[in-house]
């Protein structure tokens, strides 16, 4: 009896192979290659929805004085820009990144809770619809930054912030089930030999990352159901009349939004851990100090958040304390540079496209870094405070560092994924063009915001003209970098020179070393053999 | 190391609950530090008055704001006044509604710098109680204040906001 069973098994799953056909395939699928696909085009899109809005701005900056949009249009541009970016670009990214490799990289067959993946991606185009049909309402979307501080984003706020609120509900539940889920399979699924030290560093950044996730979401989904009261149903979480506080806002948000960063980092490292070895032919110097630098930048980052706030009215013992704890997390950053620097030292590098973003990476993060630890002085970030020097310095850590992960990842891990190698040439054009144009960019940002630039503004004083114009002209060149990128992605998929198993000389770990390129629909049905 | 996708599902439940507990937490931690300009309330009874001390003055300075949708004027009597720590003094705010209507506004405290906060304490304030101002009404209103004699020897300076935000019609 058993046998038969067992039997009518095997069958069953020999007559499934392959991918069902048609549209449904997406709507339907369980299976963690197709749910990842899905994830990364949703962030590619995004990447483009976002961008475009970038060039909105950068376009009214291009010269002083008002001349293309509203204020009031601007200040939208602003707030939605920064949420599809964060929200939209780089965390689904990161989720499909974890999708496709996890699994494979562990030796487990799918996700531990297949059907909870498929529901967590198809949240996130309902909630980005949403998000997105803000623009088209009588109100205008929402207009008071990505981070939305109370009273503007209750008292002040448009209609359409309702719909920003249910949106984010959405994109919570969304992050904390699939959250669960890489727990789930990295804790549960992994195959026989595949002790925790032994993970890809890419796995145990998810798992910590993941950890945050669950950790965080639920806060902002707290912090937007309190907006939600406070506006409708006679609340005062954030309103002094009633006897509640604006500021308490910023705390609850930034105790969300601080180890935010570090999700939208600590997958980052996971990607740059595995792509330099590879090309420096050196296993990655100091793993374990690795996971431990990773473990402790996570903890770190619960204890932090009001840095964000110095300009707040903070007492000096608090403002003290939070300069510490901040510039603490650079030891464990600094190791992890470190570590990489190491890894490459008298190693045989090569420079494929994969390794010229995780190198590009490793250079601009650290600016980003540097940045980061003057902003984190509090004495002199009462200067900085809400200048360009900050939209400076969160954009090298989160476009050449985040968004250069993933295009790093994407060039690492394409050949494997379609069993087509990309272009050499072209990927390193996109390369060399993104990063000239991000820095022609960014860099100037920096003299903006240490001569006194505001953020958020739509015009600005007649001595910043020229850096404006230069950054702009960058920004325009890396937004078509991007779309020159989309052209190399589709090009890829549809064919290309055929990838070898192991795709990179240098390439380590099971999805290099067990499966071929492309991988079966179904892999590691079996677990693989973990040496 | 094995898991439940249930017991996990516990962690954000949990953090739900926490991210609402910082607001009562974030009030606990303001009254018992002090922090973020909330003043203190005493009886009258509780002064002692051989605890004055003059030979100390501190500056104090009254500032009067009234939030949108209120109309109301409202402004201090006289704008600064020197102190001894120990003392209670009187400082008059005059209020005036600019509405036909009876209007409800709540007056809301702060206290600069915030380390003085928990040292500047108030036997009687218009702010204890919503205040309703009936149409085209002027009323002056007492605050009776005392600043311990324990405030920090560095602080030589106190301003003292108050905010009037509106309750809607009476």
């Amino acid at each position: 009896m058993s046998s038969e069973i067992t039997h009518d098994a095997a069958h069953d799953e020999h007559d499934h192979h392959g991918p069902a056909k048609g549209l449904m395939r997406w709507v339907t699928t369980t299976n963690h290659k197709d749910i990842g696909t899905l994830y990364l085009w949703l962030s590619f899109i995004m990447l483009l929805y976002g961008g475009s809005m970038a060039m909105i701005i950068r376009l009214e900056l291009f010269q002083p004085g008002l001349q293309w949009v509203e204020p009031h249009f601007f200040n939208q541009m602003t707030t939605m820009h920064g949420l599809v970016m964060v929200f939209g670009a780089i965390m689904p990214a990161f989720v499909g990144l974890a999708n496709w490799l996890v699994p494979m990289m562990i030796g487990a067959p799918d996700m531990a809770l297949p059907r909870l993946n498929n529901w967590s991606f198809w949240l996130l185009p309902f909630a980005f619809g949403i998000l997105a049909s803000t623009t088209f309402m009588e109100s205008g979307a929402p207009a008071f930054g990505w981070t939305f501080y109370a009273p503007l984003s209750t008292t002040y706020a448009p209609d359409s912030t309702d719909f920003f609120i249910f949106a984010v509900h959405l994109m919570g539940i969304s992050s904390v089930m699939g959250s669960i889920n890489i727990i789930a399979t990295i804790l549960n699924m992994r195959a026989p030999g595949m002790t925790l030290m032994k993970m890809p560093l890419f796995v145990w950044t998810w798992l910590i990352t993941a950890y945050l996730l669950i950790a965080v979401m639920p806060v902002l989904a707290g912090a937007v159901t309190m907006m939600l009261t406070d506006r409708h149903f006679g609340t005062s979480f954030f309103d002094a009349a009633g006897g509640g506080d604006p500021v308490m806002f910023q705390h609850i948000f930034w105790f969300f939004g601080h180890p935010e960063v570090y999700i939208m980092i600590l997958p980052a490292f996971g990607i740059i851990s595995a792509i330099i070895p590879t090309f420096a032919r050196k296993p990655l110097f100091g793993y374990s100090s690795m996971v431990y630098a990773t473990a402790s930048i996570a903890i770190l980052s619960f204890m932090v958040w009001a840095h964000h706030m110095f300009t707040v009215g903070m007492p000096v013992a608090g403002e003290l304390y939070f300069m510490y704890a901040t510039i603490l997390i650079s030891i464990p950053t600094g190791v992890k540079v470190f570590n990489w620097v190491t890894t490459m030292w008298k190693g045989s590098m090569t420079f494929e496209t994969p390794m010229l973003w995780a190198l590009g990476f490793i250079v601009m993060f650290t600016i980003g870094g540097f940045s980061g630890l003057m902003l984190g002085v509090a004495p002199v970030d009462t200067q900085y405070h809400d200048t360009y020097f900050v939209v400076a310095h969160f954009h090298y850590v989160l476009v050449t560092g985040a968004l250069y992960s993933i295009i790093a990842a994407f060039y690492y891990w394409v050949p494997k994924w379609t069993g087509h190698m990309y272009n050499e040439t072209l990927g390193k054009i996109h390369f060399w063009w993104s990063t000239i144009a991000v820095n022609v960019l960014f860099f100037p940002q920096h003299f903006l915001g240490l001569a006194g630039m505001p953020r958020r503004i739509p015009d600005y004083s007649l001595q910043f003209a020229e850096f404006n114009m230069i950054s702009s002209i960058g920004g325009f060149a890396f937004g078509l970098a991007q779309v020159f990128f989309l052209y190399i992605v589709i090009k890829t998929i549809r064919g290309g020179e055929k990838a070898t198993d192991r795709v990179w000389e240098g390439a380590t770990g099971l999805e290099f070393e067990q499966l071929p390129s492309p991988p079966p629909y179904h892999s590691f049905t079996e677990a693989p053999p973990v040496r | 190391m094995k898991t439940s996708p249930l017991k996990l599902a516990m962690i954000p439940v949990l953090m739900f609950g926490f991210g609402f507990a910082l607001v009562p937490l974030y009030d606990v931690f303001c009254d018992i530090t002090g922090l973020n300009g909330k003043t203190g309330r005493i009886q009258a009874s509780q002064i002692d008055a051989n605890r004055v001390d003059t030979s100390r003055t501190i500056e104090v300075r009254f500032l009067a704001n009234t939030s949108t949708g209120l109309p109301w004027s409202f402004e201090p009597l006289v704008k600064k006044m020197e102190v001894h720590p120990g003392q209670l003094y009187e400082a008059v705010y005059r209020v005036r509604s600019s509405s036909k209507e009876t209007t409800l506004g709540q007056a809301i405290p702060s206290v600069s710098p915030g380390l003085a906060a928990e040292h500047f304490n108030k036997t009687e304030c218009f702010c204890f109680t919503q205040q309703a101002l009936e149409g085209y009404e002027t009323r002056d209103m007492p605050l009776r204040f005392i600043v311990s004699s324990d405030i920090s020897d560095k602080i030589e300076q106190i301003t003292l906001s108050y905010t009037f935000f509106s309750l809607g019609q009476g």
